[in-house]
């Protein structure tokens, strides 16, 4: 007995410990991408939420997908209360049920008074998730290594103007685009002429003309680096993880905003979050007009509520993919699209690959 | 029932029980306490390991989903011949199943699996789903095929009834590169999608590569370690146990570094007049790169069972050979070779079993031509969701191996599989 004591004296006390202060102040899971992203949402959001709330924010990382959180809602076990995800994620997650609708005319209203619905940019609001950024895919090359400019998606397939290796991101969704765009398909038109079996055969038949020369990358980091070593002299990248080398770490590359493929991220709560009010809360916060211009100090990835726009620093709007000079040539990332057609595309883009 | 009972002859113990019964209840106590012992190991890998692969197992055959969210349409379909299409009870069951609020979450994971199937089928039970609620009269055949024009192919109405049962070959026959047309029978892939077997081949391929790779890098260095002064391979083994205690990521990084076209090799190539810089040497993100990662990343799984087979076999063994005749090379092939057979079956097991499912390696350094199946596994598992599949590839690269043990079992015996 005589040593037991000790021992449930401090398990009690332990128990007290977590029970008070699971009473007090609630915590919860976010989970983000990671990297410069993840760090830019925890200085504008977590952090200005936790001062104000009392809570606390555990800031988690993970790959994109929803892999796990449909594990967790089957297993009837979530441990993740909000999730940063892509759009077609959301619609998809939403459709399948895993995710919780959200109760979206709670949502604050913007700095200048105007009403969330309108003060979010169109499609950024969806049944079961809340838009925080606007994000593109652009391609950017080394300066140092390039004879000529490469200005637009043409040069990006010429390799006779532009030699040298490419870096493209392993996946049929922007590069099935590009190429259709390459190959002069007006931006408006991409969409309509990918959906027939022949806009698919002259995709892939554009991209085979530069098969031999890509180098296909998987995680955002990767081109940033493949660039800085040479082993590409022209890349496919997330604009923000190009900004982080271009003004951070001084890489000599440059940006071509022609064709980007822009897209969203979105907060979604998984079904059965354990947490909801408070997860709620601090996404209602997260979202309002200060908290999303606030972020963009961070990282170059644009606001999606009209009124956070003129509230982004001066020094940043040249960089955000919404910035007027950026955004001349851009086509939205179709999520009905790629819901539709993602699976048996990777299915083709696969075999192409292995082929 | 001929016991042969002779009191008199039988042996008692001093308190009077027969000897049998007093030892079998002492073995049962021991038996019970053994089993308890090992209890939680085994509690602990019902629950980590044979539960999770049952499960993945059974659903790489289950697709409840379709039947699941539309039972009233499937008992409706199951009636119709398959030709033309199927009759307006069908199309009306559809509809209220269709509206049934409660019934979102199930119809959304039936319209995930039919769109494995076919393209198309996600948006088209979305879109369907928001008008069909407004149609409150029949005939609802002209209603759906109002709607989208898909209704009123025969092929839609075939592609649900084939998914409509409980469980499937589809998945398994996906694997394999086949699949079922619309009127359920089993034919090849187009060629543009086939991709599973080529891989399954270059896995099994690839992991033979590396496994020899291995033995032969692997088995001098044992045979150093195991014949050194203790001072000399003591440093030896440390220099083999630190990248084996080096994590994963950071040693394919760091092959990365060396072997990429701007890498130390080639600039040491370039440096010494090899190549010329215009013409560097590709060694990563493709075959190449794969094979070298994972032959390095694994070679401590066939040393140490090799090292420790090797340290047993005693000096003694080879002089005597030697002092009988033999020159060394047959002295090593005929008496020290045999010796190490039991390291080389479980060095070799051991590292082709690791490859077969390698897939962090290869993700990275494989560029396009070094990708293997699990590569694809994890595609399904992470990002397609489609986890019938991803549990049916998985299923067979387990068959695989059952196959391929029980051949080593054959052939070279597993009781003669040593690991130290």
């Amino acid at each position: 007995m005589k040593t037991f004591k000790p021992l449930s004296v401090a398990l009690v006390g332990l128990f007290a410990v977590g029970f008070a202060s699971s009473a007090s102040a609630e915590a919860i899971t976010v989970v983000s991408w990671g990297g410069a992203y993840t760090k830019s949402q925890i200085n504008a959001y977590h952090k200005p939420w936790e001062a104000k709330t009392g809570n606390k924010v555990n800031s988690e990382d993970y790959n994109g997908g929803l892999a796990e959180v449909r594990a967790q809602v089957e297993a009837g076990n979530v441990t993740w209360d909000a999730v940063d995800v892509e759009l077609s994620d959301a619609i998809r997650g939403c459709d399948e049920g895993i995710l919780e609708p959200l109760p979206l005319d709670e949502l604050p209203a913007g700095a200048d008074g105007s009403k969330a619905a309108d003060d979010f940019i169109g499609g950024t609001l969806t049944e079961c998730a809340v838009g925080e950024i606007v994000w593109s895919t652009v391609f950017a090359f080394d300066k140092t290594k390039m004879k000529k400019t490469p200005t637009s998606i043409k040069d990006l397939f010429d390799t006779k103007n532009f030699p040298g290796k490419r870096g493209l991101r392993k996946t049929p969704r922007v590069n099935l685009e590009w190429a259709l765009m390459a190959d002069g398909v007006a931006t408006a038109d991409v969409y309509k002429v990918l959906s027939t079996p022949e806009g698919v055969n002259r995709a892939f038949a554009k991209l085979d003309t530069i098969k031999g020369e890509v180098i296909w990358w998987e995680a955002g980091a990767q081109p940033p680096q493949m660039l800085a070593d040479g082993e590409v002299v022209i890349s496919s990248a997330y604009n923000g993880r190009l900004f982080n080398a271009i003004m951070v770490e001084k890489k000599p590359f440059d940006i071509v905003w022609d064709g980007q493929v822009w897209d969203i991220d979105l907060w979604v709560v998984p079904k059965g979050s354990k947490n909801f009010k408070t997860t709620w809360d601090f996404i209602k916060f997260s979202t309002d007009t200060q908290r999303l211009a606030d972020q963009a100090k961070f990282i170059s990835y644009g606001p999606v509520r009209k009124s956070s726009f003129p509230k982004v620093q001066k020094k940043m709007q040249p960089h955000m993919p919404t910035a007027p000079v950026n955004f001349k040539n851009p086509l939205q990332n179709d999520y009905e699209f790629w819901a539709d057609n993602g699976d048996e595309l990777t299915e083709r883009f696969n075999a192409w690959l292995a082929g | 029932m001929a016991v042969v009972s002779d009191g008199a002859g039988m042996l008692r113990t001093a308190d009077g029980v027969p000897l049998k019964q007093a030892l079998a209840r002492a073995t049962r106590v021991n038996k019970i306490k053994a089993f308890l012992l090992v209890a939680p190991l085994l509690v602990f890998i019902l629950i980590t390991f044979i539960v999770p692969i049952l499960d993945m197992m059974t659903r790489s055959v289950s697709s409840p989903e379709v039947v699941d969210a539309l039972p009233k349409t499937i008992a409706e379909l199951v009636k119709w011949d398959g030709t033309d299409l199927p009759p307006e009870a069908a199309f009306a069951a559809m509809a209220a199943e269709m509206s049934d609020k409660k019934n979102k979450f199930y119809l959304g994971k039936a319209a995930a699996r039919l769109n494995f199937q076919k393209s198309g089928f996600r948006s088209l039970f979305n879109k369907s789903q928001r008008k069909i609620k407004r149609v409150k009269q029949g005939p609802f055949k002209d209603a759906f095929a109002k709607i989208d024009k898909r209704w009123a192919q025969s092929a839609t109405w075939n592609i649900i009834r084939n998914a409509s049962g409980r469980y499937t070959d589809v998945h398994y026959l996906n694997a394999i590169d086949m699949n079922r047309d619309p009127a359920g029978e089993i034919a090849a892939q187009p060629k543009i999608k086939r991709i599973y077997v080529t891989l399954f081949e270059r896995t099994i391929y690839v992991s033979f590569g590396v496994t020899i790779l291995c033995l032969i890098l692997a088995y001098p260095i044992s045979y150093l370690l195991a014949t050194l002064p203790l001072k000399t391979s003591n440093l030896l083994m440390i220099l083999v146990l630190l990248p084996f205690w080096t994590s994963l990521l950071v040693r394919t990084t760091a092959w990365i570094v060396l072997l990429q076209a701007n890498g130390v090799l080639n600039d040491l190539f370039v440096f010494f007049g090899i190549v010329n810089d215009e013409n560097r040497i590709r060694m990563i993100y493709n075959m190449t790169g794969s094979l070298i990662a994972m032959t390095h990343i694994l070679m401590p799984f066939m040393v140490l069972p090799l090292y420790s087979v090797m340290k047993t076999i005693s000096p003694t063994y080879m002089r005597a050979a030697r002092s009988l005749g033999a020159n060394p090379f047959t002295a090593f092939v005929r008496v020290y070779m045999p010796q190490t057979v039991p390291g080389i079956g479980a060095g070799s097991i051991l590292v082709f079993i690791l490859a077969i499912g390698y897939y962090i390696t290869p993700a990275l350094v494989g560029g396009q031509s070094g990708q293997l199946i699990s590569n694809l596994i994890e595609y399904h598992m992470k990002k397609s969701l489609n986890w019938g599949l991803a549990a049916a590839l998985g299923g067979l690269l387990l068959i695989g191996i059952l196959v391929l043990y029980w051949l080593y079992n054959r052939i070279v015996g597993i009781d003669k599989m040593k690991f130290g």
